[in-house]
């Protein structure tokens, strides 16, 4: 069976004991060019994927770090239009599998089926929207799958704390690539405890999911992302990322490969 | 119009929206994060009991006489119906209700929710600081704590709402990002709910958001339009021609409208133009906006082309929002409420129209309305009936009407 690019990524990380390492950054924060570079800088540190947040004027699952991103990427003329042909421009230089992380308006305005045609087209690999949960979803989903099962976008949908068995069964369904677990009951960057609820619930919705599951939204320390990569596949670490290039872009180079390190050592 | 309601299919499809998936038409549903999915289910269920259980009903209808003050007069306007020579104008008077606005109707009903579901806290948004107060009055009243989210540039044009919620109890939060309004304080106080879902209950205050709180919040309103039938069919032995009200996310007008639906009575929502629709600087959705999501909900919204949302103005803080609520846009293309716009001046001469010859100081939200009528009435003739949701009083805006006069009461 044919298979997606994040897919095969995955796979190959799984038969080397590997986790993914996915760290997300909020395109044309400051602007697209630095957006383009910073690409080139994660694959450098090891990135396995690599989620590009596409700013939007009502951030309402994000905490203040990556709303804050937002209105400067908004503020440096940012769109969905443009993201789509920066991703154009980099598949000239990187293979590195690219997820789109949207809200649901800017899609629904560009048309969802323009959308996915000119994602696939400049080389996007998936797209996670917040606010647009599998029962709202199912246009776009099979829209996403023009010629089949390992053809055009995958659909990354999210499992929270707060998520009933029955909602996961659900939304895993959904998902292809993989599960996108939210391992706080809050917004991005709010503080990651990880208690025996957390493993609990993850290792359930592991079960459910019958593909790799990727946790993100609290992970903001090596020392976390280490800890994440022993319960998961994949360590999405965004709001710490974001806030690193901000304030000290001179150390955030090695704050990725410090990241990179930690979820390496996940099985050790 | 007329085409409209005389189809037998309307009149049984209107009583029965929302959909199961929270759908009127084309507009609403749930596009809400995962983390608030589960809330919004087990509040679906909550309420749905809630509505069918005789014993909160009793306590809801208790509260609404003893506590509200239910039911808010139906006054004839008659200096005003003079002042226009038209047609005979009424007031629906919902700035007579608890804590002087409607907003408290729907507050209370969610508050008394919340305790049934067990909830601690609750947390709301408000733009004038109408829903605030109410908010904050209901989680006295059910023992809930309280915290409340306002854009900045609001706390700064209705401060006194912001003292009264404090001294209700509640926690204000101002919010400083964004457009620093109501829309930012939506946002922000479903950020909130998001991070404390299990202990704590949204009180949305207006017809909008993820289902199901445009029926919600609809279903508790919809005891003024109840109210105004019987005390219409009273005082004149016969419905009105007419029915108006100002439309922010569009709570009071669904309240007043939603009783009327499938009768021969023409009604009409009214936007805030602002400066003008042709400057930029306006709210009215309908007349400037297109098809999107936002908080939840598919409706009319003021967009750009990449579906950045817009930043608003209005004179008045409760309708200064770029989204209107899913059912006003359903009933909006299918043609069965007009919607139109009044702007800041408008608004602002009914206002002192109202108050000088009448004697009420009404909400700059409800002048609105009022400018509406002021238009409309002198056209019709004498026999025919009006009534116009007077939302809110206007205490809260007299301090920013003298600012707006240039006059300075701080001295």
């Amino acid at each position: 069976m044919k298979k997606t690019k994040i897919a095969i990524t995955l796979e190959k990380l799984k038969e080397q004991s590997k986790k993914a390492f996915i760290p997300y950054i909020m395109a044309g924060d400051p602007d697209i060019e630095t957006t383009i570079e910073r690409v080139m800088l994660l694959e450098k540190c090891g990135a396995d994927i690599i989620e590009l947040g596409i700013p939007f004027s009502d951030p309402l699952a994000d905490g203040p770090t990556i709303q804050q991103a937002a209105g400067r990427a908004l503020k440096s003329g940012t769109t969905l239009r443009k993201v789509i042909a920066a991703v154009r421009g980099l598949r000239h230089h990187t293979r590195i599998p690219i997820i789109l992380m949207t809200y649901y308006n800017p899609v629904f305005k560009y048309g969802e089926e323009l959308f996915v045609k000119d994602a696939i087209e400049a080389g996007v690999d998936g797209v996670i929207i917040p606010d647009l949960p599998p029962e709202e979803a199912g246009s776009f989903i099979k829209l996403s799958r023009p010629s089949g099962p390992g053809s055009g976008l995958d659909t990354i949908f999210l499992v929270a704390p707060t998520s009933t068995e029955a909602r996961i069964k659900s939304i895993v369904s959904a998902c292809r690539g993989f599960v996108y677990y939210v391992s706080i009951t809050g917004i991005t960057g709010s503080k990651l405890s990880i208690d025996e609820a957390f493993r609990k619930h993850i290792d359930t919705v592991k079960q459910l999911a019958k593909k790799p599951v990727a946790v993100g939204f609290g992970v903001s320390t090596p020392g976390e992302a280490q800890t994440v990569g022993r319960l998961a596949d994949g360590v999405i670490v965004g709001s710490a990322i974001v806030k690193k290039f901000h304030e000290e872009p001179g150390n955030a180079e090695g704050f990725i490969k410090d990241l990179r390190e930690a979820i390496n050592s996940s099985n050790q | 119009m007329r085409r409209i309601i005389g189809n037998s299919l309307w009149r049984t499809t209107i009583k029965k929206l929302p959909d199961k998936k929270g759908y009127f038409g084309h507009y609403g549903g749930r596009f809400a994060p995962e983390t608030l999915m589960s809330a919004l289910h087990e509040l679906e269920r909550a309420y749905m009991q809630a509505k069918t259980d005789k014993s909160f009903q009793e306590e809801l209808k208790h509260l609404q006489a003893t506590y509200i003050g239910r039911p808010t007069p139906l006054y004839f306007a008659k200096r005003l119906t003079e002042k226009l020579g038209g047609a005979k104008i009424y007031l629906k008077r919902e700035d007579l209700a608890h804590t002087g606005a409607h907003k408290i109707n729907n507050a209370l009903g969610q508050s008394l929710l919340a305790k049934r579901m067990g909830k601690e806290r609750l947390t709301a948004e408000t733009g004038a600081g109408q829903h605030g107060v109410a908010t904050a009055t209901g989680a006295a009243l059910a023992g809930l704590a309280c915290e409340i989210y306002m854009g900045s540039v609001d706390v700064q044009r209705q401060a006194l709402n912001v003292f009264r919620m404090k001294l209700l109890g509640a926690e204000v939060r101002e919010v400083d990002i964004g457009s620093k309004t109501l829309k930012d304080a939506i946002n922000e106080a479903m950020r909130d709910w998001t991070a404390n879902v299990r202990t704590t209950h949204y009180v949305l205050g207006t017809v909008f958001g993820p289902h199901p709180f445009p029926m919600i919040v609809r279903d508790f309103q919809s005891i003024i339009g109840k109210e105004a039938k019987g005390q219409v069919t009273k005082a004149e032995g016969r419905l009105p021609d007419y029915l108006i009200a100002c439309v922010g996310g569009g709570s009071n007008a669904m309240g007043l409208f939603n009783e009327f639906l499938d009768k021969d009575i023409r009604m009409i929502g009214v936007e805030a133009g602002g400066k003008g629709i042709e400057t930029g600087e306006h709210a009215a959705r309908f007349a400037g906006g297109s098809i999107g999501i936002l908080q939840g909900c598919k409706t009319y919204l003021l967009q750009d082309d990449d579906g950045n949302v817009l930043d608003t103005h209005s004179v008045s803080a409760g309708l200064d929002y770029a989204s209107v609520g899913p059912e006003h846009s359903f009933l909006k293309d299918s043609g069965r409420i007009r919607y139109t716009y009044a702007t800041d001046d408008e608004a602002l001469s009914a206002f002192e129209i109202l108050s000088k010859t009448e004697g009420i100081i009404p909400a700059l939200e409800s002048a609105h309305a009022l400018a509406e009528a002021v238009k409309l009435a002198p056209g019709l003739s004498r026999d025919k009936i009006m009534i116009v949701n007077l939302s809110g009083r206007g205490d809260k805006d007299v301090q920013q009407v003298a600012k707006i006069k240039g006059v300075n009461l701080s001295d």
